[in-house]
């Protein structure tokens, strides 16, 4: 992006270093003059922010399994050993289960900001599938991490999620057994999922350099979707980003440690405190918040392969976004029609979050019985997270793709620094379609 | 051996028909009683002479059928605990412990002729458990299995309030409920009563069958502290207790969290302040 | 080209297939079972090759209800008679993990008089068919066999 490299070697060691292994300009380049869109809003924090999560997940996770024991007998209570006599174990073992919930927190509303300003457009597709592959294998180190301390929620969650790959045709059974490494979850499930555990995040941690270098090959989008065009738009990343970037960590980390400190179990589940037992079944089992959109458009559809499929075309979604959406505008700050998409959009993700965590036949009013399609009364929380994963995959599949053939936008700024029409208040409201310029 | 399993498998199975029922359409117990505790809010810590009664309802009652197998006597007298003394900072000195542990027998092995034998407890020992194993302790209480009592606080929603809330909580069962002469009606207990209820569907009782019979009862433990030992009283010291075997490091936590705030806060403070400082003359 | 291929995909099986049962695992013993532990009405789960099953003691009225139901809508159609031994009709034994995602139903709930699931809300009848919510198939009926009038051998 920036060309150039403006690095000059003070000391001799660092003219040594440079001409061998030029690893200080790299860093130079990338974090201290790297040139950095002006009026970027606290939305981008969220970068450095999962940087932090990821660095304190890896920390508080290889102390943690200085002490921990992967085998069904010992597992749980292992880990009670952790809470109880390790020194400070109770501290790193929260801080790992909470810092989960917040490493979740976080890749919501980065990705989401991805979505508002159209930050997966040409030419960052790569960088949003990046992301998404990021994703991806958190979701996995997170349901393998949940599965470890071998509660009553840790068991059964894994029987029902390694049950998910059952319903593939023909080589299903096939698979589950394969996965558990026996006809249960069991013992070996434990081992392998531990084995997993450890690596994936360090594939996390490769994928994320990959992100990082792809975001400083293309730049970074801003508020505007504008491409930088001259140094008026930009500055340098140190001290400007990482001053605001250090500022929002804190912020970040004060959320964080009241969790820890003050209510370290309201995001996990009592039932987790439980040993696991392989038969009985939690009378109310649900994952972990972060899942629960997913496991409620599960539930949704009444067929179990059919609603799989459901449930990985979610995801799939996110990765087909760059090609789906074909607005010629990239920040939906100039889309009013796709802004109001966005929020319920938005809405819709919470509602099936909500859903997921209720039991599908529960009244959403209670006392009120209406009438029963498909075997369902419609007012019930299924038929709620099907209106609501409707709507999910309609925003992929429909208003990404088709409403920019009839949306009106707003005028796009020539350039970040052009006053003038930098914000949509100060546009006309009667504008027309822009064409995107191109930087 | 496999039809031992097979035995407690089968006794597993009658219990959980009758318990474990999923909450269908709002047939679930009552919310749990509110309690308030010495513990709570951020600065809550826990009431060390609540901690001792509730340990001496714990021995003298829940113990008989309750194991405790995550808490060890040292832990009594660790910082927060029950029988906290300054004077020991290392807990196994304190002479509480040591004398409570050693009422306590465990099982152990001679080192010469490596015969199973019993020795008195140390305060490095942890609870023995009342019963030998899962089926001995099923066998003697009609088929279900008193839970172990180090995590129960904490594995339950409700928390201390629910332990507190089924043991005073036990009321006769509504006319029309088919109950078990074995199990109890509690309408706290977690569970579907349907299939036993008679009456409407629209009015099946709340709550579930518990196996346990009402445990406490006014005048039953005798307070050290002269405390009136009502059953209210009785039930509140306990489940406090349960709360500090399920969290003992509860106060060290969130004295450490005040700390911890009032850093970042002040930190945040002041990456603030400097945020402001660079970004002073530039427009964004 | 084709060799190398071959190797590899010969090296690969070993670091595949690792992950399949083990040898223990997979040896595991068939259980024998006194059906007379479980009462009328009652139900019994026996641990079997680590998933619970279930062995049931139907009443007249359990059995009644799922005969009649035989020629009932259903999503994986079966008689009552095919899943449970000539003349044992009271003895019903089926796998106690839902057919949908494997978590253990319970005994009494749902609107078919036989086993709910908490985890996404399957139906099954007496005779452990699914009957409604998302599960493809009935509860399992294993292999089974009865010994004598009061022993089953399972597996």
């Amino acid at each position: 992006m920036s060309g150039h490299s403006t690095y000059e070697p003070k000391t001799g060691f660092e003219r040594w270093l440079d001409a061998r292994l030029p690893i200080v300009r790299l860093g130079y380049d990338s974090f201290v003059d790297y040139p950095t869109p002006r009026n970027l809003n606290y939305w981008w924090t969220f970068g450095g922010i999962l940087s932090l999560c990821l660095a304190s997940q890896l920390i508080t996770g290889i102390i943690l399994v200085m002490h921990y024991t992967p085998s069904a007998d010992h597992a749980f209570a292992s880990v009670e050993h952790i809470m109880r006599d390790v020194n400070y174990g109770w501290l790193i073992r929260y801080m790992h289960a909470n810092g989960a919930s917040m490493f979740f927190i976080a890749v919501y509303i980065h990705m989401l900001r991805g979505l508002y300003y159209g930050s997966y457009k040409a030419p960052r597709e790569v960088l949003w599938l990046l992301g998404c592959v990021i994703y991806l294998l958190m979701m996995a180190t997170a349901f393998m991490g949940y599965v470890l301390p071998w509660g009553q929620m840790s068991f059964h969650g894994a029987v029902v999620i390694t049950n998910l790959f059952g319903a593939l045709p023909v080589v299903g059974e096939s698979i589950t057994t394969w996965l558990w490494g026996g006809f249960a979850v069991d013992n070996p499930t434990l081992n392998r999922f531990f084995s997993l555990h450890y690596l994936l995040p360090f594939m996390i941690a490769g994928v994320v350099i990959l992100h990082i270098w792809a975001l400083h090959v293309v730049g970074q989008n801003n508020p505007t979707g504008v491409e930088p065009k001259s140094k008026a738009d930009t500055v340098p990343f140190t001290p400007y980003a990482t001053v605001k970037d250090g500022f929002a960590m804190s912020v970040f980390l004060i959320l964080f440690a009241f969790f820890v400190f003050f209510m370290p179990n309201a995001l996990g589940h009592a039932d987790n405190y439980i040993p696991a037992n392989p038969l009985v079944t939690p009378s109310h089992i649900v994952p972990e918040w972060y899942f629960l959109p997913f496991y409620a458009i599960l539930r949704a559809v009444p067929d179990k392969l059919m609603g799989v499929l459901a449930m990985f075309g979610a995801i799939a979604c996110l990765f087909a976004l760059p090609w789906l959406d074909r607005s010629k505008v990239r920040s939906m700050r100039y889309r009013p029609t796709a802004r109001i998409h966005f929020f319920i959009f938005v809405v819709a993700c919470c509602i099936l979050g909500v859903c997921g965590a209720k039991l599908p036949d529960d009244q959403i009013i209670p006392g009120l019985t209406t009438f029963k399609v498909m075997e369902s009364d419609l007012n019930s929380f299924v038929w709620l997270s099907r209106v609501a994963a409707a709507y999910y995959f309609a925003f992929f599949v429909i208003v990404m793709p088709f409403l920019p053939l009839s949306e009106k936008t707003l005028p796009v700024p020539d350039s970040i620094a052009s006053p003038a029409l930098s914000h949509p208040a100060a546009a006309p409201v009667e504008a027309t379609a822009a064409p995107e310029m191109k930087g | 051996m496999l039809r031992k399993l097979s035995v407690i498998a089968a006794v597993a199975g009658l219990l959980t028909a009758g318990v474990a029922g999923p909450a269908l359409a709002g047939h679930g117990p009552l919310e749990a009683k509110d309690v308030h505790w010495s513990f709570e809010g951020p600065f809550g810590r826990f009431d060390q002479a609540q901690l001792q009664r509730g340990y001496k309802v714990y021995r003298e009652v829940c113990s008989a059928c309750h194991s405790m197998s995550l808490v060890s006597f040292r832990n009594l007298g660790d910082k927060g605990g029950p029988f906290y003394d300054e004077k020991y900072p290392n807990s196994n000195d304190n002479p509480y412990v040591k004398a409570i542990a050693k009422d306590y027998e465990v099982a152990d092995i001679d080192n010469e002729t490596g015969d199973a034998i019993k020795r008195p407890a140390t305060p490095a020992d942890r609870f023995p458990a009342p019963f030998a194993n899962e089926a001995a302790a099923r066998a003697s209480n009609g088929g279900a299995l008193p839970p172990d009592m180090s995590l129960l606080a904490k594995a339950r929603e409700a928390g201390p309030a629910h332990i507190y809330s089924i043991v005073t909580g036990y009321v006769a069962p509504p006319a029309g409920l088919k109950v078990d002469p074995t199990s109890h009606y509690n309408p706290y207990m977690a569970g579907d009563l349907t299939s036993y209820w008679s009456g409407s569907h629209e009015h099946v009782p709340p709550g579930g069958f518990i196996a346990m019979a009402p445990p406490l009862k006014a005048g039953q433990v005798t307070f050290d502290d002269g405390t009136p030992s009502t059953l209210d009283q009785q039930a509140k010291d306990v489940s406090a207790f349960l709360m500090w075997a399920a969290e003992p490091k509860l106060e060290e936590r969130k004295q450490t969290g005040f700390a911890v705030l009032l850093y970042l806060l002040l930190f945040a403070g002041l990456l603030y302040a400097s945020y402001r400082k660079v970004w002073k003359n530039e427009s964004h | 080209m084709a060799v190398a291929a071959g190797g590899a995909a010969a090296i690969a099986w070993p670091f595949i297939d690792q992950m399949n049962p083990a040898a223990d695992t997979r040896a595991l013993a068939s259980i024998e079972f006194d059906v007379t532990k479980v009462g009328e009405g009652q139900q019994v789960v026996v641990k079997w090759r680590g998933k619970p099953l279930f062995v049931r003691n139907r009443t007249k009225a359990e059995i009644a209800k799922a005969v009649a139901d035989d020629n009932a809508s259903m999503k994986d159609p079966e008689k009552d008679s095919a899943r449970v031994k000539p003349g044992k009709a009271q003895w019903l034994i089926v796998g106690g993990n839902c057919t949908h995602l494997g978590c253990v139903p319970t005994f009494g709930g749902g609107d078919y008089g036989g086993w709910f699931c908490p985890c996404h809300g399957s139906v099954y009848d007496t005779s452990g068919r699914i009957r409604k919510g998302p599960a493809p198939k009935n509860l399992i009926v294993p292999e089974y066999a009865f010994l004598s009038d009061t022993k089953v051998k399972i597996g």
